[in-house]
């Protein structure tokens, strides 16, 4: 793996690789003292967050920092980026300062990928931390470790993404990566927050959740993306959680095993009730706790896995 | 150099319009004295051996962005104009988006004025529809027409007349004008943010969509206003299946509208923003296969009249960058006769008799230019493009006479190139080289 850009196009095989090393990192740093392992000394990971961010940024801080990378943070406010440097000057000088990765999160679509094709003839892995509407890939796969966790196997297993899909950068890189580990996925969404031409997705569509609920394995409630609305998507908060809201009365129609995920940050009120939110059966600090050893894996395959100079 | 300006000029064996046994041209004196199986050159006369390329009449851009006043590293009225010589034209339309905005006298004049100082192409300045192209209060339409601009088309292109009151005052004022409004039609409202087209491509990528239905709701609402104001109305840069059947059914009930195509919107689709890189990003945005097709038909049909570049040369930096970021627009002019040859005549959809009603007598007329888009006849204006159908050349944005090097082509293998160009008898490109 030369980058991790996108879920779209990660095959099976290398999914189920990224995911099992973060299950082994996972079991090998349980219970201990030190959480640090030698894998990634002397490596320079540089993070570049041109959107805000805690979780994220706070998440692949600590996958570095656990295997001993040097690790910088850079964000858009406090550098350069600010004085209107453009994102190919950032990107070369970060690399011409010596970083072996750069985690880039951007709020235009596509960025990571424009980074990766400036920095095609360096050997600096680029991992997309988010970018626009696209996709955030390690999200994708620390969901699929969660549910993996809990549920075993994916094949056939089925989940629903509900909310804001056609925002989301989230469900993109989770219906790739679901899909591809064999889970059948369903989005529910009113007809405004689906892209056009989701019938092409590999998807079932619904605009009706209780209908939905007590047929699934596992759901996922989507992030409203205040940020990026341009108004009228939908009539009020208040009806977005009538309708489309994981109330409690709605997280009674799953099934008992089912489990329920949210990407964070949780509006509590509005896509998840707080009580459902804190429920044994929401997975979202397991997600939290995933998603470190999900980038340590990352991580690993990018800057360690062959040539490493430290082990 | 010598004084080429009342030098003739012998065209040696040319097809005109590619049909017919070869014959001899001769430019003299700014018209076509002779046209004869055999010519004997004239005393000092410049011959040119055609060898059976295509004669055609020298093409005439709608749509063009020379860049001047404002960007000038990007583009200016001279290098722009070399550019439209080199690919054949003979006329442009400058559009009126500059900085500061072309939406009075003094601006129309000095581009006017630029381009007769450049002297390679009759450059005619776009005038603004609204003060500052913003949409509020009509630019002084009159005052545009009455100068030494001679100011004959209107538009806010970059921005729609998007006020309906608005653009019909703009199209009744027009009328007397003789005056046309062309209209870039893009209901904002619907185009917030916009990325690209939206359908499957931009929802997988992740860009704001840009839907059909933004330009076709403004194409049909103008139809139905330049009726009800018994005005003329140009639809630049046509991009959709739909837009294409409301021009249909406003043609049909005698609305006096015409549109243009871009070259790349007959040839790319939206497959290409894969990359995302922002070479790719225009606007309107390149749309669907199904879209391109249905618009080199109705090309090939008369619906849409004529080939307009929209050239919009752009500074790297404000190219090569992430998708959003970016501005929209692509270089047009010393490509467009190959992606009309690739997608019209190699297909069989257009002949070259076609080609010279597309690309130079359709917006002369359009226009109302006098002393353009003539017939290849004795007497005529010897403003002429030479074309030879058999060449094959390979696309290299930095070769371009352009400031900007920003084209979608770079790279690609292309048919058919304009060897010749002459203004009024006078040779302003020849092999690829400026005169």
């Amino acid at each position: 793996m030369r980058h991790l850009l996108a879920a779209e196009g990660l095959d099976r095989d290398t999914i189920t690789e990224l995911l099992d090393t973060a299950d082994g990192l996972k079991q090998t740093l349980l219970g201990r003292e030190v959480r640090k392992l030698p894998t990634l000394r002397g490596r320079t990971v540089i993070t570049v967050f041109y959107e805000n961010s805690t979780r994220t940024r706070v998440s692949f801080e600590l996958a570095g920092k656990w295997m001993s990378a040097d690790v910088i943070n850079v964000s858009a406010g406090g550098s350069s980026v600010g004085k209107g440097e453009s994102l190919r000057d950032t990107a070369l000088t970060l690399t011409a300062a010596g970083a072996d990765c750069v985690i880039i999160r951007h709020p235009a679509s596509g960025a990571a990928q424009r980074l990766a094709h400036w920095l095609a003839d360096s050997p600096v892995a680029v991992v997309n931390a988010g970018d626009g509407m696209h996709e955030h890939p390690t999200q994708a796969l620390l969901d699929a470790a969660t549910l993996r966790e809990k549920l075993g196997s994916l094949d056939g297993r089925r989940i629903g993404i509900v909310g804001d899909v056609l925002h989301s950068r989230v469900a993109r890189s989770n219906v790739h990566l679901l899909t591809c580990l064999g889970a059948e996925v369903t989005v529910v969404a009113p007809p405004t927050l689906l892209p056009q031409g989701i019938e092409t997705w590999p998807v079932t569509v619904s605009h009706e959740i209780d209908a939905e609920l007590p047929s699934l394995d596992a759901v996922m409630m989507l992030r409203v993306q205040a940020e990026r609305m341009h108004g009228g998507f939908f009539p009020s908060a208040r009806e977005y959680a009538i309708g489309y809201g994981l109330s409690e009365a709605r997280a009674a129609l799953l099934p008992e095993h089912a489990v329920i995920l949210h990407p964070g940050p949780m509006l509590r009120g509005m896509e998840i009730a707080s009580r459902v939110a804190d429920a044994p059966n929401a997975l979202v600090t397991d997600q939290v706790a995933n998603g470190v050893h999900v980038r340590m894996a990352v991580l690993y395959h990018l800057l360690a896995s062959e040539g490493a100079e430290s082990a | 150099m010598p004084d080429r300006s009342s030098q003739p000029v012998l065209l040696k064996g040319v097809r005109r319009y590619g049909e017919g046994e070869p014959v001899d041209v001769l430019a003299a004196d700014g018209v076509i004295a002779e046209i004869a199986p055999d010519i004997t050159p004239p005393d000092g006369a410049e011959v040119i051996d055609a060898d059976g390329q295509v004669l055609l009449p020298g093409f005439v851009d709608l749509h063009t962005h020379l860049r001047e006043p404002g960007r000038e590293d990007t583009e200016t009225v001279a290098t722009g104009s070399a550019a439209a010589a080199l690919g054949g034209y003979t006329a442009v339309f400058a559009m009126a988006n500059t900085d500061p905005v072309a939406d009075n006298a003094v601006i129309v004049e000095h581009v006017h004025r630029a381009g007769q100082a450049a002297g390679l192409v009759d450059v005619h300045p776009v005038g603004a529809v609204t003060v500052g192209l913003n949409g509020e209060k009509l630019a002084e339409l009159g005052t545009m027409a009455e100068s030494a601009a001679r100011v004959r088309m209107f538009s806010d292109d970059g921005l729609c007349v998007h006020d309906p009151l608005i653009m019909r005052r703009a199209l009744e004022y027009s009328r007397a004008l003789g005056a046309v409004i062309a209209q870039h039609a893009e209901e904002p409202r619907l185009t917030v943010g916009a990325q690209a087209h939206e359908g499957t491509q931009a929802a997988r990528l992740g860009l704001s969509g840009w839907p059909a239905s933004a330009e076709e709701s403004i194409v049909a609402r103008d139809c139905i206003l330049a009726a009800h104001a018994a005005a003329r109305l140009h639809i630049c840069h046509v991009s959709t299946s739909g837009t294409v059947d409301v021009l249909r059914w406003a043609k049909e009930r005698g609305t006096q509208v015409s549109a243009e195509v871009t070259p790349h919107h007959l040839l790319l689709t939206d497959d290409r923003l894969e990359t995302y890189d922002p070479v790719n990003k225009v606007n309107p945005p390149l749309r669907t296969g199904a879209d391109a097709k249905t618009l080199r038909e109705a090309l090939a049909e008369g619906v849409v009249d004529c080939v307009a570049t929209d050239h919009a040369p752009h500074a790297e930096q404000d190219k090569d960058c992430e998708w959003q970021a970016a501005r929209p627009g692509m270089l047009g002019l010393q490509t467009a006769l190959s992606i009309v040859a690739e997608t019209m005549v190699r297909p069989g959809l257009l002949t070259w008799r076609d080609v010279a009603r597309v690309m130079s007598e359709r917006p002369a007329e359009i226009a109302r230019l006098a002393d353009q888009g003539r017939p290849i006849a004795e007497g005529e204006p010897a403003s002429l493009t030479l074309v030879d159908p058999e060449a094959r050349w390979t696309v290299r944005g930095a070769e371009f006479a352009s400031i900007a090097a920003n084209t979608p082509y770079e790279g690609m293998e292309l048919p058919a190139r304009v060897t010749t160009t002459l203004l009024r008898g006078r040779v302003t490109a020849r092999d690829g080289r400026i005169r």
